[in-house]
């Protein structure tokens, strides 16, 4: 089943300044799956998003999502960035974060209308925050930013979903929240790649998973690579995970 | 309008740089065509306050060094060469060169009809540009890398704005001149963002401001004598703020204030309420009456915050001894169930 590619990245190489944040990685991502990437600090999850995505310039290498240049194939992604990354002052509601995910199929110049909104009102009842929806974004809890910052990708309705860190720093509701939305996604048949920081609960919540330390360690299905030594080999010291079944 | 842009940035400074920036496009744009006429000079320090800024931002990405160190670098490397140059064209026979230090400080009397309407036309264009790239410009502001992700060119739109706020400096030199530009970009917009909390109400309120403070400054300086122009108008503007910040009911500190005091007085009521529930509720009559100096043994209630239950008539007080109402013996209760609620 599992057997069409929905990201592929070959060779591909990212440095900030002289050392080499990213260092030559080739992965292939199923579609489908539901995978996180996981690493210590400074491994490069991040980046290797964000150059998948195109926001950081490689130094090598190529994307292609399915098949084709991501150029292409934007309106088939969407990212949820690391909700530390915008200035949560700025003067505007929920809705309207919301709204600027439908941005991206509106083009240039172009107002969102009724049929916009109409699906922004949905993609916050998706996530629970629908009441929430003439708030302040200001005046929101971090774990409703984060579902915010899903929902306005949800919007996006793409086929494959890309998410920086969305678990850190919100409640035990929220995380459970995000995840079932996460898994009906799966089901629906899309793709969804999250940097995740909690080794506990990679088994729990993901059936993919890519180990990243500036090299690709390895990547596959959880059950069958989930285990201690590629995390020895990953955090560079003797890990012991109690994987449950 | 367009600082709004510049505030919600957090490059407020850049500004200042910019101004700063334009000095010496203007002594060159003299320099070269000798001639003190106004277009020429302004579309120099467009020129120069664009080079500026463009090398502000190659600073701060292609090195190590942190924005405001980028811009005080270009501030005042721009200025001190503007400086000499302007030096320079002092020591020269050129009659002509007289008054080009105006636009060190700005002369709004200097002004001239065509320069109004050259105003007119560059503030036309820009509430265009800001009507149709609204929502570019919004989303670019919030979040940078998802435009990106969305398919737009972020570079195009931040030149964009990036210009304009040039133009709209290089336009105000005349006015208020290089020294006082940056507060005439920034101050309307810090005043807008304390009554707001929409961006569009942001910058429709910073223009409001902005041309208040130009038509008060200019009144002001016009009935009396040896007031420039340039300096009132940023006093005026100045008071805008100062204003907002103190009593705008959102985000003013007197109001701030004032919610602060009302809330720790509604929490102690509450408290000595809940307080007195407690007591009641171990005796069979709930109006069984206490000293004060009961109640003071236990946590040091105030005869103030008791005097106000009173005046709610949720407390009664007879020869001496307060006790508790049926009505805040109700209230308590209630007050009691909320309090478990919230917690849940």
């Amino acid at each position: 089943m599992k057997n069409k590619i929905a990201v592929q990245v070959d060779d591909l190489t990212v440095a900030y300044n002289y050392k080499p944040v990213l260092w030559d990685i080739d992965l292939e991502i199923p579609e489908g799956v539901l995978m996180a990437i996981v690493g210590p600090n400074g491994a490069g999850k991040s980046t290797l998003i964000k150059s998948i995505l195109g926001i950081l310039k490689p130094i090598a290498g190529s994307v292609a999502i399915y098949g084709k240049p991501y150029d292409k194939q934007r309106s088939l992604v969407a990212y949820v960035p690391q909700k530390g990354s915008v200035d949560w002052d700025f003067p505007t509601t929920a809705l309207d974060v919301v709204m600027m995910g439908t941005y991206g199929s509106l083009g240039w110049i172009k107002r969102p209308g009724q049929k916009e909104k109409k699906a922004a009102l949905e993609a916050l009842e998706k996530v629970g925050m629908l009441s929430f929806k003439n708030r302040q974004i200001s005046q929101l809890s971090g774990g409703q930013q984060q579902r915010i910052f899903l929902a306005r990708a949800l919007v996006q309705n793409a086929s494959i979903y890309f998410m920086d860190e969305p678990f850190q720093g919100v409640d035990a509701t929220t995380e459970i929240a995000i995840i079932n939305i996460l898994k009906e996604l799966r089901k629906a048949g899309k793709t969804v790649i999250v940097v995740h920081h909690d080794l506990q609960t990679v088994p729990e919540y993901f059936d993919w998973v890519t180990f990243l330390n500036v090299k690709k360690i390895a990547t596959g299905p959880v059950k069958d690579i989930f285990n201690d030594d590629n995390l020895t080999k990953t955090y560079g010291i003797n890990y012991k995970v109690v994987v449950s079944d | 309008m367009l600082g709004s842009f510049a505030v919600l940035r957090k490059q407020s400074l850049l500004g200042d740089a910019i101004s700063h920036a334009a000095l010496p496009g203007i002594a060159i744009a003299f320099l070269i065509t000798g001639a003190k006429d106004t277009n020429t000079l302004l579309l120099g320090a467009l020129i120069s306050g664009l080079v500026g800024t463009f090398w502000i931002q190659g600073i701060i990405s292609k090195t190590h060094l942190k924005s405001d160190t980028a811009l005080g670098l270009i501030l005042s490397l721009f200025f001190g060469f503007g400086m000499l140059l302007l030096t320079y064209i002092q020591k020269q026979p050129n009659a002509n060169q007289a008054g080009l230090d105006k636009y060190l400080f700005g002369q709004a009397a200097t002004l001239v009809e065509s320069d109004v309407w050259l105003m007119s036309i560059v503030t036309g264009i820009c509430l265009l540009v800001l009507l149709l790239f609204w929502k570019e410009f919004k989303i670019l502001l919030f979040d940078a890398d998802y435009t990106k992700t969305l398919g737009f060119n972020t570079k195009f739109i931040d030149i964009l704005i990036t210009t304009f706020i040039v133009l709209a400096i290089v336009l105000g030199l005349q006015t208020v001149g290089v020294v006082l530009m940056s507060a005439m970009l920034l101050a309307p917009a810090a005043a807008a963002r304390q009554w707001t909390n929409s961006l569009s109400m942001m910058v429709f309120l910073a223009a409001i401001f902005g041309a208040f403070s130009g038509v008060f400054g200019t009144a002001i300086s016009a009935s009396q004598n040896n007031l420039s122009t340039g300096p009132v108008i940023v006093i005026v503007a100045g008071i805008f703020v100062l204003i907002s910040f103190v009593f705008s009911p959102g985000r003013g500190l007197l109001f701030k204030q004032i919610r602060f005091i009302k809330n720790r007085r509604d929490l102690k009521l509450h408290k000595t309420l809940a307080f007195m529930y407690h007591i009641a509720k171990t005796h069979e009559d709930i109006s069984h009456p206490h000293t004060i100096k009961i109640l003071n043994n236990f946590q040091g209630y105030t005869k103030g915050t008791l005097q106000k239950l009173v005046d709610k008539r949720y407390v009664k007080l007879e020869s001496g001894n307060w006790s508790l109402t049926n009505e805040g013996y109700k209230t308590a209760a209630n007050l009691y169930n909320q309090q478990s609620e919230n917690n849940e």
